[in-house]
Order: structure tokens, then C-alpha cells, then sequence
């Protein structure tokens, strides 16, 4: 039974007719199951039409990939309609991966050396649309020789099909170059066009053909100096711009060809100039063209007077009520404020008014170039529109803004107590967005700011009582109370209004936020720690505190139930030590330049209770502050002149060796120490990422009975080493150990110059 | 260079799709989706470039129709939008005032049409009578 099989148009008519996605899916299976019939069949006749409802079909977003045979078939055959549907469905349906594409390949060199005009565009276009490496190169001869045929119509889609053969297979360039000059003649300005763009991909592609290029720059500026000031024409003209789209084109080759150029970039001077005056700016086109003229004059070797009148089009274009404009101002306002940065200031009000933007697009833009534009003498105003910018923008941007502000006050704080405040305020408005390393700059920033004490841990137990939610506000609050519950008990504070607070309300407080099922596990282990400073601080009995560090050594959570029960046992059994290990921390160190470690000490399991100078908190992991000389914190002495330490005295810092060609092979451990049962390792990593630093990691272990207690271990390195080991000499490192061992007080200063000579090298 | 050109109409439909670089069709139905959701949900006054993964999209809304094209970075944004303008138009002077049924029930012409102006994702022809000229002889042929 043979069924009239539908037209192109019944088929639309019936997919519309479909009520429900279900009704449509059946609808078009149902066709689909004819058309694979008709296509077994090998229905010559209709089976465009068949291919034409696929491709309908296919683009609804249903399988079509039985059609692909099809497609090779139409466009073998004579007849137009038939081959203009196999093209269309080539172009959609096939592409590289599959291997049925390269079937095509000697229909379209057929169908291009033909001559008939239509056919040609319809297999160039299939061409350039789909066309793999293979064909390319297969059919490169073909093209070149339509692009000097006379008929414009084919002209111009050669020369756009020879762009997408050079971009896949780049040693054709030098078959399309020597044709470019000659076609730039042409008045043609579809063919004008396609040049421009062939000459623009051969260039990006290599230098080499950008300084062959670099000739035809006095014809461009000539072609574009036609163009402007030729009268209205209606060929071309779009809203009395004339083929604003020729003019874009050139003006992004001549961008390119004048980058870091000086001869070109003087030749365009005047042009860019005339383009940049005399374009009329009521019409989009010609904003179009002027936004282009401006990112070329930024790009080349520019008078400085160009550059001005560039920046001052982009001021204008701000201030423009239609907001692509002001969003193309934006985005190349950006591009400028790292080059001109002083121009780009002279704008800074207006930026600030676009933050205000409801624009989601434009408040993106706006916000980084604001956050571009903070400088010394602005960030306090910037800082205000910042912050009050990060109340109430979409919470996609808040995570950016939250850092933006961050880094620009650590940049440019005018004073202390203003950054403190900054980065209270942001964590209270965006705890939740700001980065890990916020808690330890800000712990760092108050541990640093001696004056300011008293009136940080007041704000922070004034923001904490408000709001327990915001992780990263309760951790760095957690650790000022803390490190400064005295200050905070003792009331008086000129800054801020005095505020009584009670031992019980800062004890209730932290309880508060030990329990509350908000808080992290980090942040546990923060109120925790400051609950036990908090027994050195506070004068009171230390009984709830041990109630509560007693409950806290049954926890679920393995790393709070170990502090708890280190913690009770500090209490128990180690009571006289308490004061000494909990006192007031000193200045951390802020984390160097990647190229510094330090050597860590490991910790030993419970039973030895070292002096460990820092329990865990995660902002010291990075810096364990084990070599400070702690000035006169533990009793211990003053350091032997001979052991030269780097000056400040703060931190050794260990080397950072020249480039070692890799691989790095394994350094032995080094055994340095042994004495009645304690032993001192040396053991050498070389991280994979960066072969020309080593770490260095000190191990002590105690195989004998007795404890050691107020362990110490100093190392330090001669003066020249301290950077770089140019002369590759072999490293020293002098080692300082102080001790009590066996009720013994026991001090040790050694060198050790045995280090394996890989360490070194 | 441009990516993808697309009209969908309120509803999410697709009325017309031309890809330039390779995509599988399952992705293409969800580049459709998202498109046309974060074009739906921009108001009037809003600016007409969005930024979508490593694309930027330029949309222009003419009646129930969204024409938005995808491009990569080199592009410069007001001319596509100036450029989505001209290919209306072209339609517009096709069609005598085209409305979105021309559109759906003569995809293969539109399709020629767009053939003509954008080749392998470079604007190759922007003059009216020249991209009409093939296309009406092949009517006449068709006729005759």
C-alpha cells in the first residue's frame, strides 16, 4: 500500500496540531518510520522531500542519523532541489567523526570544477561548514582556482571556504596567501570582506605572514578612508553608515597589524582620528564602529593624544542611556585600566553608578572595574559603594565582591583599625562567601595590631552575641576571646562604649556555639581552645570550664575528643603547666614567598607531653612557629652568640636550591642525633612540583623511658646559604637542642655536615 | 567568529538552528533551554549581551521571536547586534513583512538566506539585493 507521503508543510502542520509532547513524539515517530521505509525503498522522486522532513525533524532535536546515506545520494544526482537538500542535510547531519562524511568528497570536487554558479555556492558552503582536514586538503586546488574566477558570487565563498581550510589544515597558507594583495583590489564588498578575513586568520596564524601583510596596511587605510567619506550610498549603507561591517573588519586587521609596530601604527594615526570624529554616533551601526576604532587605537603604537580622545569616547559612551553601550564601555575600560590607569580614574564616579545597575551583565562589569580602580587616595570612599554594594547584589557576585574587598583593603588600609572594621563587616554581611584564608589573615591582622586589642575582641563579642551562623565570624571571634578574654573582661575601652561583661555570659557564649549544630567541626575545635585559654584568663574557679571539656572527651567527633582529653589531662595532671602552654600567642608569620619551609617538628603520641609550643590551629599549620625564639617563654637562654640565626631571628628559613635538572631520586634520612635513647632525623623531600626547593623534616623520638620535657630543637643555616646556593657547597646546618630528660636538664649544640650529597646538588 | 545562530520563540521552540562548530544533539537541546532562559528572564531595559560559559550571547527580541547568536571573544558585540538587525530586515523585504509562520513553513529558504550572510561563521554578505538575487531566480525557475 502505497501512502502519499507528506509534504514539508503538512508535516509542520500536524507537529503543531500536537497538544502534548507525547502527541507530538508519536506523530513524528510515525513519520519517522515512513521516511526509513521510503528511504529502503529508494524512492528517487520524493526523497527530498523525505530528507526535508528529517531535517525538520532533526532540528525539533530528534535522531536523524539514518538520513546521513540520504543525504550523499541527493547530492549526487542533477537535479537542484534535489543536491540543495543533500548539502543542507550534509552540513547538518554529518560531520568528522563519522567516516561517511569523506563520500562526499568527490561529489563536491564534481560539483566545483562544474561551473555552474549555484551549485559551486552550495557545495563552497557545505565545504566550509563541515569540511575535515582530509577533503580540505584534498579539494585545496579546487578552491584556489575559483578564487580568481571572474563571477563574485563564487568569489566570495571561496575565499570564506579557503578561512575554514587554513584554520584546519594550516599548511595551506602559503597556498592562499599570493592571491590576497590581488584581491584587495576588488570593489566588490562581499569579496572585500572575505579578504579582510582570510588575510585576518593568515595573520593571527603566523608572524611571518603578518610582516608580508604589514605592506598592505597604506591600501587599507585607503579602502576604509573611501568608505568613510564617501557619500550616502544605498548599496551598503546601514543607517547612514556606510557597510559598517567592512569597516569593523578593517579596522581589526589594521589593530592587528599595527600591534607593537611603529611605522604602521603612524600610517593609521590619521585615519583612526577621522573614523573616531566623523562617525555618526545617534545609530547603533555607528557606535559599532567606533567602539572598534577605540580598541584599535588602544591595541597599537598610538599618539598619546589618540589615546586620550579614545578613552574620552569610552567616558561618553558611559553616560549613553542604552546599556550595550555602556556595557562595551566597560569591558574595555578593563582592558585599559591596566595601561592608562590614570585616565581611566577620571571615569571612577560614573563606574561607581553602574554598580547600582539592576543589569546583571553590567553590574558584573562594573564591580571589576571598580575593584580595578581602588587606589590609595579613593579606597575609603570606594570601600563605602563596595561594601554597600555587597548587601544587596545577586549572590553569584557575592563570593567575587566578598574577595574583590578583601584584597584591596589588604592592599591599601589606611589604618589598622579601618581594615579590621572592613573585614568585620564583610564577614557579617558574607560569611558564608568569603575564602579559607580570611579567618588566618584576619587572626594574623589583630594578633598584629597590639593597640587594637581590646576594641577588636569587644566589636567581635558584640557581633558574635548577635549571630552564631556565619562560620568564619565565629572562628576568628572564638579566637580573639580567646587569646584577649582579660582585655575583654576588664570593660574599658575608649573606642567604643563600655560594656560590662560578665565570666558567666563569655562562658554561656562559647558553650553556645560548642553546641550549636550550625557550627563546623573547625569551629568547635576554635571554641573549645578558647575555652581553655580562657581557665589562664579569667579569674574565677575553672570549674565549668572543666565540666565542659570533661563532657567533650565522649564526643562522636575524633578530633574534638582528642583536645578534650589532652585538655583534662592538662588540667589533671599537668596544672603547674597550664599558664605556661596557654599563654598569649605570639605574632604568626605570615606565609612567604612559595619559596620557603620550614623544618617541622613531628609530634609525638599522648604519652610524652612535650612543650608542643601550638595546639592545632588550622591558620599555624602552615607556620608552626617552632623556631621563634620565644624570649625567655620557657625559661631557657639566651642564644650562643656563634649560632648565627637570620637576622630577625624569627624564622630560619630553609634553602631554596638552584634548578635541579629532574628526576628527583629519593634522599636518604640522615641520622644526626642519638643520646640515651633520644634520636634526631634528618629526613629530605624534593616536592615533585617544584624540584628546586627541599624540605627538610626533623623527627625526634624518644626510645627511652624517661619523658622529655620542654623540648626545643633550633637549626639554623650560615648567611650564604640563606637564599640561594649558587656555588652549590655543600649545606651545613647547625642544630641547638634543649631538653629535660631523666630530671636532667640537657643542651646540645651540634653541625651537621654529613648531609647526602643529593640534598645539595 | 560566530558559534551558533538561533531563533526560539517564547515557548522554547526552535524555529531555526544553525551550528558552525560541531555539537552533539543532546547538548543542543539543553544550549537551546538555557538560552532561552536566561534571554527570558531579562527585561526590557536590560543590556542585549550575556555572557554564557566560554560564549557571549547577543540576543534581539522581535515579537514573540528571539534571535540570539552565539560568538566567541574576537567578536565585536554591536556589530552582531547590528548584524541580527540586517538579516530581519532581509527576511522582512523576502517575505513582505515577515511574521514567525513565514519563518516555520519556509525553513529551507530561511536557510538559504542565512547561507548567503554567514559562511563558516564569518559575515560574508550584507547588501539586500545581492543575497535575494539567487534566491528569487531559483523561485522564478521553480515557477516556470
Amino acid at each position: 500500500m502505497v501512502v502519499p507521503s507528506l509534504k514539508l508543510q503538512d508535516l509542520i502542520e500536524e507537529i503543531r496540531g500536537a497538544k502534548t509532547q507525547a502527541q507530538e513524539r508519536e506523530v513524528i515517530q510515525k513519520e519517522c518510520a515512513h521516511i526509513r521505509a521510503s528511504f529502503r525503498d529508494g524512492d528517487p522522486v520524493h526523497r527530498h522531500r523525505q530528507l526535508a522532513k528529517l531535517l525538520y525533524v532533526h532540528m525539533l532535536g530528534y535522531p536523524a542519523h539514518f538520513g546521513q546515506m540520504e543525504c550523499l545520494k541527493l547530492i549526487a544526482s542533477s537535479r537542484f532541489t534535489d543536491k540543495r537538500v543533500g548539502y543542507l542535510g550534509a552540513m547538518l547531519l554529518l560531520d568528522e567523526r563519522h567516516d561517511a562524511h569523506l563520500l562526499i568528497t568527490n561529489s563536491i570536487k564534481n560539483d566545483l570544477s562544474q561551473g555552474i554558479q549555484p551549485v559551486q555556492g552550495l557545495a563552497l558552503c557545505t565545504l566550509s561548514t563541515m569540511g575535515s582536514a582530509e577533503m580540505c586538503r584534498d579539494l585545496a586546488p579546487e578552491v584556489e582556482k575559483l578564487l580568481l574566477q571572474p563571477s563574485p558570487y563564487v568569489r566570495k565563498k571561496a575565499i570564506l571556504t579557503a578561512v575554514h581550510m587554513i584554520r584546519k589544515v594550516p599548511e595551506l597558507s602559503s597556498v592562499f596567501l599570493p592571491p590576497c594583495a590581488q584581491l584587495l583590489h576588488e570593489r566588490h564588498h562581499g569579496i572585500l570582506l572575505g579578504t579582510i578575513t582570510l588575510i585576518t586568520e593568515l595573520c593571527e596564524r603566523s608572524p611571518a605572514a603578518l610582516r608580508h601583510f604589514r605592506k598592505v596596511v597604506p591600501q587599507l587605510v585607503h579602502i576604509l578612508r573611501t568608505l568613510v567619506t564617501m557619500g550616502y550610498s544605498t548599496e551598503h549603507s546601514i543607517s547612514g553608515v556606510s557597510d559598517p561591517f567592512l569597516q569593523v573588519q578593517i579596522l581589526r586587521l589594521l589593530r592587528i597589524l599595527g600591534r607593537n609596530h611603529e611605522e604602521s601604527s603612524e600610517t593609521m594615526n590619521d585615519l583612526l582620528a577621522q573614523v573616531a570624529t566623523n562617525t555618526d554616533t545617534s545609530r547603533n551601526a555607528g557606535n559599532a564602529v567606533l567602539f572598534e576604532t577605540v580598541l584599535t587605537i588602544m591595541d597599537i603604537r598610538s599618539a598619546a593624544g589618540l589615546r586620550v580622545l579614545a578613552v574620552n569616547i569610552l567616558g561618553r559612551f558611559l553616560l549613553n542611556s542604552d546599556r550595550n553601550i555602556r556595557y562595551v564601555a566597560l569591558t574595555s575600560l578593563l582592558r585599559l585600566v591596566q595601561s592608562d590607569h590614570s585616565a581611566v580614574q577620571r571615569h571612577r564616579p560614573t563606574v561607581v553608578e553602574c554598580l547600582r545597575e539592576t543589569d546583571a551583565s553590567l553590574s558584573r562589569r562594573a564591580l571589576e572595574l571598580s575593584l580595578a580602580l581602588v587606589n590609595s587616595s579613593n579606597v575609603r570612599a570606594m570601600m563605602q559603594e563596595l561594601q554597600a554594594f555587597l548587601e544587596s547584589c545577586p549572590p553569584d557576585l557575592r563570593a567575587d565582591c566578598a574577595s574583590g574587598i578583601l584584597l584591596a583593603a589588604e592592599r591599601f588600609a589606611p589604618t589598622k583599625r579601618w581594615h579590621i572594621d572592613t573585614i568585620l563587616h564583610v564577614l557579617t554581611t558574607a560569611g558564608t562567601h568569603v575564602r579559607d584564608d580570611a579567618v588566618a589573615n584576619l587572626t594574623q591582622l589583630i594578633g598584629g595590631a597590639q593597640e587594637l586589642h581590646a576594641y577588636s575582641v569587644r566589636r567581635l563579642y558584640n557581633a558574635l552575641a548577635e549571630d552564631i551562623s556565619q562560620q568564619p565570624l565565629v572562628q576568628v571571634a572564638a579566637w580573639c576571646i580567646g587569646e584577649y578574654g582579660d582585655l575583654l573582661l576588664a570593660g574599658n575601652c575608649e573606642e567604643i562604649e563600655p560594656l560590662q561583661v560578665d565570666e558567666e555570659e563569655v562562658l554561656a557564649l562559647l558553650e553556645k556555639v560548642l553546641q550549636s549544630h550550625m557550627s563546623l567541626p573547625a569551629t568547635r575545635g576554635y571554641a573549645l581552645t578558647a575555652l581553655m585559654k580562657l581557665s589562664t584568663r579569667l579569674c574565677g574557679d575553672n570549674n565549668r570550664i572543666r565540666q565542659v571539656v570533661s563532657i567533650y572527651g565522649s564526643c562522636l567527633d575524633v578530633e574534638l575528643q582528642q583536645r578534650a582529653v589532652e585538655y583534662d589531662t592538662l588540667f589533671r595532671k599537668y596544672d603547674h603547666m597550664r599558664a605556661a602552654i596557654l599563654e598569649k600567642m605570639p605574632l604568626v608569620e605570615r606565609d612567604g614567598p612559595q619559596a620557603d619551609e620550614e623544618a617541622k617538628e613531628s609530634k609525638e603520641a599522648a604519652q610524652l607531653s612535650e612543650a608542643a609550643p601550638v595546639p592545632t590551629e588550622p591558620q599555624a599549620s602552615q607556620l608552626l612557629d617552632l623556631l621563634d625564639l620565644l624570649d625567655g617563654a620557657s625559661g631557657d637562654v639566651q642564644h650562643p652568640p656563634h649560632l648565627d640565626p637570620s637576622p630577625g631571628g624569627a624564622l630560619v628559613h630553609l634553602l631554596d636550591l638552584p634548578c635541579v635538572p629532574p628526576p628527583p631520586a629519593p634522599i636518604p634520612d640522615l641520622k644526626v642525633f642519638e643520646r640515651e635513647g633520644v634520636q634526631l632525623n634528618l629526613s629530605f623531600i624534593r616536592p615533585p612540583e617544584n624540584p628546586a626547593l627541599l624540605l627538610i623534616t626533623i623527627t625526634a623520638t624518644n626510645f627511652s623511658e624517661g619523658d622529655v620535657t620542654h623540648f626545643i630543637c633550633q637549626a639554623a643555616v650560615p648567611k650564604l646559604f640563606r637564599i640561594l646556593n649558587p656555588n652549590k657547597a655543600p649545606l651545613r646546618l647547625k642544630l641547638r637542642l634543649t631538653y629535660d630528660h631523666f630530671h636532667q636538664s640537657v643542651q646540645e649544640i651540634f653541625e651537621v655536615n654529613n648531609l647526602p650529597v643529593e640534598s645539595w646538588q | 567568529m560566530i558559534k551558533f545562530f538561533l531563533m526560539v520563540n517564547k515557548q522554547g521552540q526552535t524555529r531555526l538552528s544553525k551550528y558552525y562548530e560541531h555539537a552533539d544533539i543532546n547538548k543542543r537541546t539543553l544550549l537551546e533551554t538555557e538560552v532561552i532562559k536566561s534571554c527570558l528572564s531579562r527585561s526590557n531595559e536590560q543590556c542585549s549581551f550575556i555572557e554564557y560559559k566560554d560564549f557571549k550571547l547577543i540576543y534581539r527580541q522581535y515579537a514573540a521571536l528571539f534571535i540570539v547568536v552565539g560568538v566567541n571573544d574576537t567578536e565585536n558585540e554591536m556589530a552582531i547586534y547590528e548584524f541580527i538587525h540586517n538579516f530581519v530586515e532581509v527576511l522582512d523585504e523576502y517575505f513582505s513583512r515577515v511574521s514567525e509562520l513565514d519563518i516555520m513553513f519556509n525553513l529551507d529558504k530561511v536557510h538559504i538566506i542565512l547561507d548567503e550572510m554567514v559562511l563558516n561563521g564569518c559575515i560574508v554578505e550584507t547588501n539586500r539585493a545581492r543575497i535575494l538575487a539567487p534566491l528569487l531566480i531559483l523561485d522564478k525557475m521553480s515557477e516556470s
